[in-house]
């Protein structure tokens, strides 16, 4: 199956759109050919501004751009964007800016680079901002009209992607908050997002076709706001619901379905598999998947 | 048409006094650093003033932007929007603080219109002033877009990303102007973080840079005015609770309220001309 990295899907995604939405503006702080905002800055040069290596700036003058009526992407690296919280709090997310954050290299996924570059506790940080909509998507289809969604919704989006390619899974039309079934099943329900939907969709083929166990699969792509009546369904229909993410078990998409069923309650056992409390290294990314247990094999090991 | 000093000066006793009674009500609040601002604030925003104000069209882009960076002196521009006939009344204005009220404790864009930003972290506002020049310039655009920020304040490395990019981006309608009182919360600034040389560390970084009495008008109207192919700087010497006699150059009036007392004793210290 031929796989696509999201940001690369976001790069084309935004080329296409800025002919049809001329409000949308482009901002990147020296990585545009890693974000893959490079392809909107070549085809609307004059609606793209290097900021240069101001990731604070940048944010600021996002918003002053809103609040003239622009729509303002903002990219970089997602350690290093949400690294800039307070200005993301106080500039964006106070006055509800209309502002698309874009934080490429989620995860340990990223590889060589190694701790300093990982993005992962990005999540956590931008997801205890009010007004701020999480998504990581899970395809490049996905992706696109994510980014089309974004720029006719008014606020604040931090879009969460991935390096490296994944592969193209079935996924139906985005709708904020849904939770698309990727697999049918029972018993168990993976839910999962961004780089670890490959391991996860994966490693429950491997269980349907052993009989070991016939997990569903669900797409995590919209993080907040998550739809409470299709998490609920989901957290009283099965035993166990594993949640899947290359982020910190801290504050991720795991802790938002911990708070969900702590106050709601649920016939599932919530199990949360994730970058365990620890900062990241270098390595392959594939030597980086193996040693967190995010290989398809691994997860399937843990059904005997 | 070019602006009567002199009707400025008559109107600055009633706006320090506006100052004065919020805080006082609210029982808490910056008057230092708001009393210094308020011959800037005239000189942008009073009659004729430098900035094409539009009091009633806030979605308007056809208008200039001030933007307050140094958010604790906010109670100077509540008391200079009644001024500049801003739905805001004196009544309202004594809401200073409380719950509920329009009249925040910091800059809120979001409950209060021609508020342009919602600051008081300090740093930012300057960097949004950066974006709506930007945009303004990317429109073609001709109106110009200000911003104050406290001396303080430029203490933040994010000040001097905006003095660095500001001049690349070739922002010609941005003018940043620093209300350079000479105090902050934990003393003397140059004692806290020496600010030293303001002008040359600015012309350096390739603005435009004015250094002038920050209470006198002419030369406030002079330097606000002034457009030319760079960003412009101000560098506005005041005195921190300008106006007010006991409270001139004091870094106690930084964050403390008047009391009863204290208040009568200010109220009764104003009205000596400023400005002309």
């Amino acid at each position: 199956m031929e796989k696509i990295a999201t940001r690369q899907a976001f790069g084309k995604a935004l080329e296409k759109f800025g002919e049809k939405y001329p409000q949308v503006v482009c901002l990147d702080a020296d990585l545009s050919k890693s974000t893959m905002s490079k392809f909107f800055a070549a085809k609307y040069p004059e609606r793209f501004f290097e900021m240069g290596i101001q990731e604070a700036n940048m944010v600021g003058a996002a918003a002053g751009m809103s609040f003239t009526g622009k729509v303002p992407f903002i990219c970089s690296f997602a350690a290093f964007v949400t690294g800039r919280f307070d200005q993301i709090r106080m500039s964006i997310g106070y006055s509800n800016a209309n502002v698309k954050i874009i934080g490429t290299h989620a995860g340990v996924g990223i590889g060589e680079d190694g701790h300093s570059q990982m993005g992962l506790e990005d999540v956590a940080l931008m997801r205890s901002i009010p007004n701020m909509v999480v998504l990581q998507p899970t395809s490049a289809a996905e992706t696109e009209q994510m980014i089309e969604w974004a720029i006719n919704y008014n606020g604040p989006v931090y879009f969460r992607l991935t390096r490296q390619g994944i592969p193209q899974y079935d996924i139906s039309d985005f709708k904020l908050g849904s939770i698309p079934k990727l697999m049918d099943g029972e018993g168990s329900a993976f839910l999962a997002t961004g780089g670890l939907v490959e391991a996860a969709y994966e490693a429950a083929k491997k269980l349907h076709e052993s009989g070991k166990a016939k997990p569903a699969v669900f797409n995590g792509s919209s993080i907040k706001p998550i739809n409470e009546d299709e998490l609920s369904k989901i957290v009283d229909s099965f035993d166990e619901v594993i949640v899947f993410e290359d982020h910190s078990k801290i504050g991720g998409l795991g802790s938002a379905v911990c708070e969900f069923v702590a106050e709601n309650g649920s016939k599932a056992k919530v199990i949360r598999y994730a970058v365990n409390d620890t900062f990241g290294e270098s390595g392959t990314p594939s030597d980086l998947y193996e040693k967190h247990g995010f290989t398809a094999d691994s997860i399937a090991s843990k059904f005997s | 048409m070019s602006p009567n000093f002199q009707t400025w000066s008559e109107k600055t006793p009633k706006i320090r006094e506006n100052i004065l009674k919020m805080i006082h009500a609210a029982g808490n609040g910056h008057p230092g650093g708001s009393l210094s601002l308020v011959e800037i604030l005239m000189a942008l925003m009073g009659e004729d003033g430098a900035m094409k104000l539009d009091t009633s069209n806030y979605e308007s882009n056809d208008r200039d932007r001030l933007v307050l960076s140094k958010g604790h002196g906010v109670p100077a521009l509540y008391a200079m929007m009644v001024e500049a006939g801003f739905d805001i009344t004196e009544d309202e204005l004594m809401s200073l603080r409380q719950l509920g009220s329009r009249i925040q404790g910091h800059p809120d864009r979001v409950r209060l219109p021609f508020v342009e930003a919602s600051t008081g972290s300090l740093g930012q506002g300057a960097s949004i002033a950066q974006g709506m020049a930007m945009s303004y310039k990317l429109d073609n655009n001709s109106h110009h877009i200000y911003t104050i920020v406290g001396d303080g304040e430029i203490q933040e490395g994010q000040v001097w990303e905006v003095a660095l990019s500001a001049p690349h981006h070739k922002l010609n309608n941005l003018t940043l102007i620093i209300d350079y009182n000479k105090g902050q919360i934990d003393g003397p600034t140059n004692e806290v973080l020496n600010l030293e040389n303001l002008k040359a560390k600015w012309e350096a970084f390739g603005w435009k840079t004015f250094e002038i009495d920050g209470h006198n008008y002419k030369e406030l109207y002079e330097a606000l005015t002034h457009r030319c192919n760079q960003p412009v700087c101000v560098v506005a010497h005041t005195i921190k609770g300008k106006g007010v006699d006991f409270m001139e150059g004091g870094i106690d009036w930084h964050g403390k309220a008047p009391n009863d007392e204290q208040l009568t004793q200010a109220l009764e210290s104003l009205g000596a001309p400023i400005g002309v």
